[in-house]
């Protein structure tokens, strides 16, 4: 268990590097994404589910579409 | 997007999708989640109808003047249940003493307003997602 929670929490800090680091702007969205979904099963792991729940409603679902709407309005490559 | 595999897939999936959120707002005071998490997983089902069938089937799922009527009546209908205690001569939002029914521990039926007051903020979250994804559609159409 304690070697599970070790990489989940490495590939969260790979995610957030990458997220700034990509200059695609749907990709960005996409790992940004995964960061949630890792960020909610953390979360599960840390004993609290309800956090969990609303973190895999809201940042990997609601948040990633709004994001795609946002980018679909505006350029897909960042200056 | 004009797929009959995602169509298919969405009309089959969606109803679970629906239940399950319910579900999670009828058992807020009894299990993990509540009305935000529910109301989330509600609205996220008719963001994926939208994206499936496209902006205007969803809009005739949804319309904007019941989203508008949710939004406000959910609202109002916490405050009313707020209400109530001050109108007994308690403080605002009291439980118990109000009056509100109580019920055995465990049941669906207990804990006083904390059932109604979860289903109002649900239908309140649910409606106010579907607005802000649909509202963002709809400007993509006129531009």
């Amino acid at each position: 268990m304690e070697l599970l929670n070790v990489i989940l929490v490495i590939f969260l800090i790979l995610c957030a590097i990458a997220v700034e680091r990509t200059k695609d702007l749907l990709s960005a969205v996409i790992i940004f994404a995964a960061y949630s979904l890792v960020m909610a099963v953390l979360w599960l792991l840390l004993r609290s589910p309800d956090v969990a729940m609303t973190e895999a409603a809201i940042g990997a679902g609601v948040t990633t579409i709004m994001f795609i709407a946002v980018i679909s309005r505006t350029r897909r490559m960042e200056k | 997007m004009d797929d009959l595999i995602v169509k298919s897939i969405s009309r089959m999936i969606i109803p679970f999708i629906q239940l399950y959120g319910i579900f999670v707002i009828f058992h807020g005071h009894l299990s993990p989640g509540g009305g935000f998490p529910g109301g989330a997983i509600l609205g996220a089902s008719i963001i994926l109808y939208t994206l499936a069938f496209g902006a205007h089937k969803g809009h005739l799922k949804m319309p904007h003047h019941l989203s508008k009527r949710l939004e406000s009546g959910a609202i109002l209908w916490y405050i009313f249940l707020g209400l109530v205690g001050i109108w007994t001569g308690h403080l605002f939002l009291t439980n118990r003493a109000a009056g509100f029914f109580m019920g055995e521990p465990g049941e669906i039926l207990s804990g006083g307003f904390i059932p109604l007051i979860t289903v109002a903020i649900g239908l309140k979250v649910g409606s106010t997602i579907i607005t802000l994804f649909h509202t963002m559609i709809e400007e993509e159409h006129d531009a």
